[in-house]
């Protein structure tokens, strides 16, 4: 069995800030070595920015929780440096078969685009992602960047002044205080620094409970992803079946409301239950048990004065799709660049109030998407599930009625329409996709793929056109990739960034996403779309 | 297809139309009926394909059924 999650990766040590008077003033403490606390560290140290991250624990987190990652996140867990590291661990799948009661309704190939780096999902236990985030942290030290992760230093207080924040944190040798210019409160969905601060979080709870049971067999079911609504061996409810490294199988019960759940969780009542869904036969080792419940809402607002929340801190979703951990890397994202360019002095810091709005809309998204997903499983009138079950009778013969079937809408990055930092689109005959606001999708180019070039300062993608190899607008330095169609290897490149178009210039964010598009270099153009891009227009 | 809700007359022979609606359902219990129901609206709602006609149909289907 596997017991990464008992070794302490970061085991509490004494500090000097804990003796310090006046306290120490740190640039950016981050809360939370969760996989968004941890994504958020390395964006700022990669790129030379000291960060604090505090943790209450000292170890990964336990049990598999987080478990399928989408491409977007491969994408941005590239730019930190552990995309590999997830897509070699993680188990690739695209079929998935859907049962109804006591027979297979179809099953689906998810059918994935070409000419991409990533594959459209893995399956991928959070402990390695935080074992290999932690892993990356220690290579940065080695190289000299200014990281650091404090274990067993829980946060038990934070009062904002405007200028700073200040923290208290407990630890085994008693609480000190520290400063923080910027708080980033990645402390998951109980964020005990939102309640502290006594910040709203409203939204739906659902009542339900689902018992998630990891265990570890020899059987030789399929690299699939397999969904039961009304199954015989849990009548009435769902059940989800999904293959995770190292012989483990990801198994998810439905229990409905009103259950004990203490009973529930234990060994003598889950063995019958996988027992009746496995077959006899089938030898397994439960790992981990755990029994959830969930809602779907979010903060009003993300960011509250110095202490910005991401990732479960300031959202939650159901399940189903994948996007609590997805998102809240984009998320971090999304801030990081942001923050960069606030502590650097080069962006007002209303520039982080263009957080608030394109990862509110992005919640919005998901909440939206997990919502639909949770009414299909768990019909709440009996008229749903007359047309549930319509739905599912239906696509056992007619293709129409699958794509109704709704057992989560597997997350996809969100583009940030109507976002003030888009430009307007000045390209005709352009793709959709690349839109100002979209996030850029990868593609084949001569010496590999066009993601890994991209990122972490702004671009000027120049695709058959010319353009200055440098730019300097508002202090900030854009460097130019020159790529023609001609040396691309498929017709990705053109298809996903010329449309109908023979050439095009795009200016493209940090994180990635585009500000705008035009097809010949236009020096006033790209100078205005930068300075919108940084708040600054 | 038009972008409008057909709301004139538009069945060749209405009696026979109507007919066959009902037997569907002869011998059919409430559940049974209720699963018909369903399924013949989603395959034609999928046939009209238009969201914009289905909701013009969904309003005039409405209309009256609840206060104001």
């Amino acid at each position: 069995m596997n017991k990464i999650f008992e070794v302490p990766l970061y085991p509490y040590a004494r500090h000097a800030d804990q003796d310090a008077t006046p306290p120490a003033r740190h640039r950016v403490v981050v809360v939370g070595a969760g996989p968004v606390g941890l994504a958020a560290a390395i964006d700022l140290a990669q790129s030379g920015v000291p960060v604090l991250v505090l943790d209450d624990n000292d170890k990964v987190s336990s049990g598999s929780r987080a478990i399928c990652f989408a491409k977007r996140t491969l994408e941005i867990a590239d730019r930190l440096g552990v995309g590999h590291a997830m897509a070699d661990k993680g188990v690739e799948w695209n079929m998935g078969k859907v049962f109804f009661g006591d027979r297979k309704v179809y099953d689906f190939n998810l059918l994935p685009e070409d000419g991409h780096q990533f594959p459209a999902f893995v399956n991928l236990q959070q402990y390695y992602i935080e074992d290999y985030l932690v892993d990356r942290v220690r290579s940065l030290q080695a190289a000299g960047a200014p990281i650091e992760i404090r274990g067993k230093n829980r946060v038990a207080g934070v009062t904002d002044h405007g200028s700073h924040a200040t923290l208290t944190v407990d630890t085994p040798d008693g609480a000190y205080t520290l400063e923080a210019e910027w708080l980033i409160a990645c402390d998951g969905a109980g964020s005990p620094i939102r309640a502290q601060m006594g910040l709203d979080f409203v939204g739906r709870v659902f009542e339900d409970n689902f018992l998630i049971a990891d265990v570890t067999m020899e059987a030789d079911f399929p690299t699939e992803r397999w969904f039961w609504f009304d199954p015989p061996f849990n009548k009435g409810q769902s059940a989800l079946l999904h293959k995770q490294p190292d012989g483990v199988w990801r198994i998810d019960l439905q229990l409905g409301w009103d259950i004990d759940k203490a009973e529930e969780k234990k060994p003598e009542n889950v063995i019958p239950r996988l027992k009746a869904m496995l077959g006899d036969d089938v030898q397994f080792e439960l790992e981990w048990v755990s029994i959830y419940t969930f809602q779907c809402r979010r903060m009003e607002r993300f960011r509250h004065g110095r202490v910005i929340f991401a990732g479960d801190s300031a959202h939650q979703v159901s399940p189903f799709g994948a996007r609590g951990a997805n998102s809240g890397l984009q998320d971090t994202d999304n801030l990081m660049w942001k923050l960069k360019l606030v502590l650097e002095g080069l962006a007002d810091d209303s520039l982080l109030d263009s957080y608030d709005t394109e990862r509110i809309a992005a919640a919005e998204e998901n909440i939206l998407n997990s919502s639909r997903s949770t009414d299909f499983i768990t019909p709440k009138s009996e008229m749903s599930r007359i047309f549930r079950d319509a739905v599912l009778d239906l696509s056992e013969h007619h293709g129409f009625a699958r794509p109704l079937v709704n057992s989560g809408r597997l997350s996809l990055p969100s583009i940030y329409d109507g976002s003030p930092l888009n430009s307007d689109d000045h390209l005709p005959g352009g793709p959709a996709r690349t839109r100002p606001g979209a996030p850029c999708p990868d593609a084949p180019i001569e010496d590999g793929f066009l993601l890994p070039q991209l990122g972490n300062t702004f671009t000027l993608l120049a695709i058959n056109a010319e353009a200055p190899e440098t730019l300097e607008e508002a202090g900030v330095t854009i460097s130019r990739l020159s790529i023609s169609t001609d040396d691309a290897t498929t017709t990705a490149l053109r298809d996903r960034y010329l449309g109908t178009g023979a050439s095009a210039i795009y200016l493209i964010r940090p994180d990635q996403h585009v500000a705008t598009r035009m097809p010949a270099f236009d020096d006033a153009k790209i100078r205005a779309a930068l300075r919108r891009t940084i708040g600054k227009e | 297809m038009p972008e409008t809700l057909t709301l004139t007359a538009n069945l060749a022979t209405p009696d026979d139309t109507y007919a066959m609606l009902l037997s569907a359902h002869e011998g059919l219990s409430k559940a049974q009926s209720d699963a018909l129901n369903a399924r013949l609206i989603l395959i034609l709602a999928n046939h009209i394909g238009e969201a914009e006609i289905l909701k013009q149909a969904l309003t005039q289907a409405k209309a009256g059924l609840i206060d104001g």
